[in-house]
């Protein structure tokens, strides 16, 4: 059995999975029940001054029957009383030593608040902190959240400030709402953070109503953009993820990934592209804490087959063999098969290339039932008949090289090889 | 043993007759099947489809809470889509050729899903189409039946204005008359007709029956072009002893009275035979038993690999607790004070296929006898033979003889759907329309 315990920075969990700072983290109640059901850490919901809350709050987008196959909220830090918060703190650590406890932070724009904060969690005997410098709604029009991680230089100050005086690790929590998430990495990186986590939330309208007309969430006829999460978000958040851990700077601090976790299998790809630890949120606001058993049964049943023992021996081993467009291999060369015992004759892989690509796959009509073949010398290999085939395995892409060398762009420029002639 | 009606509460006759596919009760359990579908290129259930529904396009339509647009696409094709939507033996049809069925898998449930865009539409009478304005053009329609009303609605959208001559007192043909009441309810079928001429420019002259109330000659007179859908009669004579005792019953006529006249209304044997295997047989010898028949038996000369009937109409008639004896044919009908009392029939084996391509059958020499006091004949049905004999039409043992164009032999006079091919489904009768109303506005456009 895989050993799927996790270290980062010290804050030791039974497994790298941690709720990630929100709704389900927002008070004892919720954490002991998330703890029982074996989860290995939880982000406290961010703690600063007290606010208010609107209703309603979230909002979603469903698709072809599944729903919330993508999730925004607008709510708010934690709205309960900060002296509330700390003592619930202290007593989920006292009652699930083993389990890592971290808390997001969200203090005032000022060295001193900053300083107070910290050490008033500090005495919780919380493990670590994580600095939300990404809240994109609310927060961000008081010149916090989004609007301290959008600017590298305002995120340094603040890493700065609180470097000065956290006394256990300070994890710094990044933004996706920016062009690059890797400035302001560095800047926390740079100021001193130990480590970084990401993404926060993407700026979103999930829908507009088509009765009343107002955009989601409606809050008395009005709406405000909301922060995106869920399934939807994941690739966004792997590729912000990989720019973190290819980066020199800040690849030299552990990252804990966040974005559209769902499953063993999403766990599995943000270790491989860098992260140490996981962070859930929607999956479990959709299905309760009960996830937790899959997530690590699958992910430990996974290491088993691919002889992974520890988390270690797997985290970022993906990120190598993501490279630059240039250094593509043009040699390589794959084109369509259709298994006909497999085909199920409904066409989708004929329309998609015929309509959008490359007119590769010849219909031979048929009466109810139509043949489909791949036409070889026109298939370019792009992949699309496969990811339209409802039929696992029925069409499967078989390498023919154009060559047996390896020849990247650059190179295939510098021979002055042919291009296309058609 | 008799022949009696009212042998059932009013309880169990609602119960016998309740609707056996009953409807998604909610959107949310519609769109779990929709959701299910592929949404197929040049999908096979639209070439299985006599009408050619875009299946994938209404179905993903509802999925996209289009309904308006989801019954429009249902509805342009086939104007009978509601009722096909319950009597369609879909299991043949566009149901069988999904492409779940190759995988395994329970295939989209699409009549379910017909009905769920088309009920609404028709209930509400949604105006999905609109005529175009009057061409001053006059086209007379011989039938309210599956074939008249679709090719009146073409014809209406067209702007030709139709008359429809009718000789029962409702319209829907078949459907109205011919169809198990489980399957469709005459209150549908009138609401479907009702629909149908919501749109404007189709008029019906009920109880006006061609040969006796209405001549052809003087529909070409009066019309710029004549469209019969007259359909086909009564059941095909049995052609043997005892046929004309009391207790014996014609398919057609036990299933329009049941329509007609409601349960309770309609007598029925304690022991039934029912002769024949097609839809028809099926849908009387059900209903036979649904009205309190103790026992029912089917008779069919041929055997389960030949019957015209699909598995599943046949699971329905076995699980009503209906017999059915393989490989015999009616020979004598015996009598008591001219009452049923037994049938007697040949036993049969099976021979080198027929014309028709079907195995021929020949008798063994042996008999057997089967205490009864009806007999119900399903065993297909009749042309209006004389009927088309004596307008000078042009036909084959009663079926009206048609072109490439759907035109008769006489000029102006179109034909389509059972009078022309003996009798298939709704469907095909639907589709039937379709083609003599292109064909006729071509016609009057030439």
């Amino acid at each position: 059995m895989a050993d799927l315990s996790a270290n980062f920075l010290g804050i030791k969990s039974p497994n790298p999975y941690w709720l990630a700072s929100a709704p389900p983290t927002d008070k004892k109640y919720n954490v002991l029940r998330a703890f029982e059901a074996g989860w290995g850490g939880v982000v406290w919901k961010t703690l600063g001054s007290q606010i208010k809350n609107v209703s309603s709050r979230y909002s979603s987008v469903d698709y072809n029957g599944s729903r919330m196959m993508g999730f925004n909220n607008i709510e708010l830090i934690s709205d309960r009383p900060l002296a509330i918060n700390l003592r619930e703190i202290a007593e989920c650590v006292r009652l699930f030593p083993d389990r890592a406890m971290v808390v997001s932070l969200m203090a005032d724009n000022s060295r001193e608040k900053w300083h107070e904060l910290i050490g008033q969690v500090e005495d919780t005997g919380a493990h670590g902190l994580e600095l939300n410098f990404g809240c994109p709604h609310g927060m961000n029009e008081r010149g916090m959240g989004a609007a301290v991680g959008q600017d590298p230089e305002i995120a340094r100050m603040v890493v700065e400030w609180v470097m000065e005086k956290a006394t256990i690790p300070v994890i710094t929590k990044l933004t996706p709402n920016v062009h690059s998430v890797v400035p302001s990495g560095q800047a926390s990186v740079e100021g001193g953070t130990n480590g970084l986590s990401l993404i926060n939330t993407i700026q979103s309208i999930t829908g507009v109503d088509l009765d009343t007309l107002v955009p989601n969430p409606y809050v008395a006829g009005q709406s405000v953009f909301g922060g995106y999460c869920g399934p939807a978000i994941k690739p966004i958040a792997l590729k912000m993820l990989t720019t973190i851990s290819q980066d020199p700077i800040t690849s030299r601090v552990p990252v804990s990934g966040i974005g559209g976790i769902s499953t063993w299998k999403d766990a599995a790809e943000f270790l491989l592209l860098g992260a140490t630890t996981v962070q859930v949120c929607t999956a479990v606001m959709k299905h309760g804490f009960r996830i937790i058993e899959d997530l690590c049964e699958g992910l430990s049943n996974w290491m088993d087959e691919k002889g992974f023992k520890t988390l270690d021996e797997l985290i970022g081993k993906s990120v190598p063999t993501i490279t630059h467009w240039e250094d593509l291999d043009i040699n390589y060369h794959i084109v369509a098969k259709i298994n006909p015992d497999k085909c199920i004759h409904c066409g989708l892989c004929y329309i998609a290339c015929e309509d959008t690509s490359h007119q590769s796959i010849n219909l031979a009509y048929g009466k109810p039932y139509n043949t489909y073949s791949i036409i070889e010398e026109e298939c370019v290999g792009c992949n699309l008949c496969k990811l339209v085939c409802p039929v696992d395995n029925c069409i499967t892409m078989v390498e023919q090289r154009k060559g047996d060398e390896y020849v990247n762009w650059k190179e295939f420029q510098r021979r002055g090889l042919p291009l296309n002639d058609h | 043993m008799s022949i009696v009606n009212n042998r059932l509460t009013a309880e169990q006759y609602g119960e016998n007759f309740s609707d056996i596919h009953p409807p998604f009760e909610t959107r949310d359990a519609a769109l779990v099947e929709a959701n299910r579908c592929l949404f197929c290129y040049d999908a096979p259930c639209i070439k299985s489809c006599p009408t050619s529904i875009d299946i994938p396009k209404f179905i993903r339509q509802i999925t996209t809470d289009n309904p308006k647009g989801s019954a429009h696409t249902i509805l342009s094709a086939n104007i009978l889509g509601g009722g096909c939507s319950k009597v369609c033996p879909v299991e043949k049809l566009c149901e069988g050729s999904c492409v779940y069925n190759l995988m395994d898998e329970p295939p989209i449930p699409i009549a379910k899903l017909q009905r769920f865009s088309t009920e609404k539409a028709i209930a509400e009478k949604w105006p999905l189409f609109q005529r175009k304005p009057s061409t001053t053009k006059k086209v007379a329609v011989v039938g309210a039946g599956p074939a008249g009303l679709s090719c009146a609605h073409v014809l209406s959208r067209e702007g030709i204005d139709v008359t429809v001559y009718e000789k029962e007192s409702k319209g829907g043909g078949l459907m109205t008359y011919g169809i198990a009441a489980y399957k469709v309810t005459p209150q549908f079928c009138e609401d479907e007709v009702n629909f149908i001429t919501s749109l404007g420019g189709i008029a019906i002259n009920y109880n006006a029956e061609l040969g006796k109330t209405v001549s052809l000659a003087d529909l070409q007179q009066t019309y710029d072009a004549v469209y019969l859908g007259i359909g086909v009669g009564l059941a095909r004579q049995l052609d043997i002893p005892g046929e004309n005792l009391i207790g014996v019953e014609d398919a057609i006529r036990f299933i329009y009275d049941i329509r007609t006249n409601g349960y309770p209304a309609v007598p029925v044997g304690d022991k039934v035979a029912v002769i024949g295997l097609g839809m028809t047989a099926i849908d009387a010898a059900t209903q036979a038993k649904r009205l309190g028949a103790s026992e029912v038996t089917i008779i069919y000369r041929r055997t389960q690999a030949e019957m015209p009937c699909t598995e599943t109409e046949l699971n329905l008639a076995k699980l009503d607790g209906c017999r059915i004896i393989w490989l015999a044919a009616p020979q004598e009908i015996i009598g008591e004070n001219g009452r049923v009392t037994q049938l007697i029939c040949s036993l049969m084996h099976l021979g080198e296929p027929d014309a028709s391509g079907r195995r021929s059958t020949v008798e063994t020499g042996e008999t057997m006898t089967l205490d009864i006091d009806m007999v119900i004949k399903a065993a297909g049905q009749m042309p209006f033979e004389a009927l088309v004999n004596d307008n000078h039409l042009e036909n084959w043992k009663g079926k009206i003889t048609i072109n490439d164009a759907c035109a008769t032999n006489l000029r102006g006079v179109f034909a389509g759907g059972d009078c022309v091919n003996g009798g298939k489904e709704v469907v095909d009768a639907v589709q039937a329309g379709k083609d003599g109303a292109k064909a006729i506005l071509e016609y009057l456009n030439s």
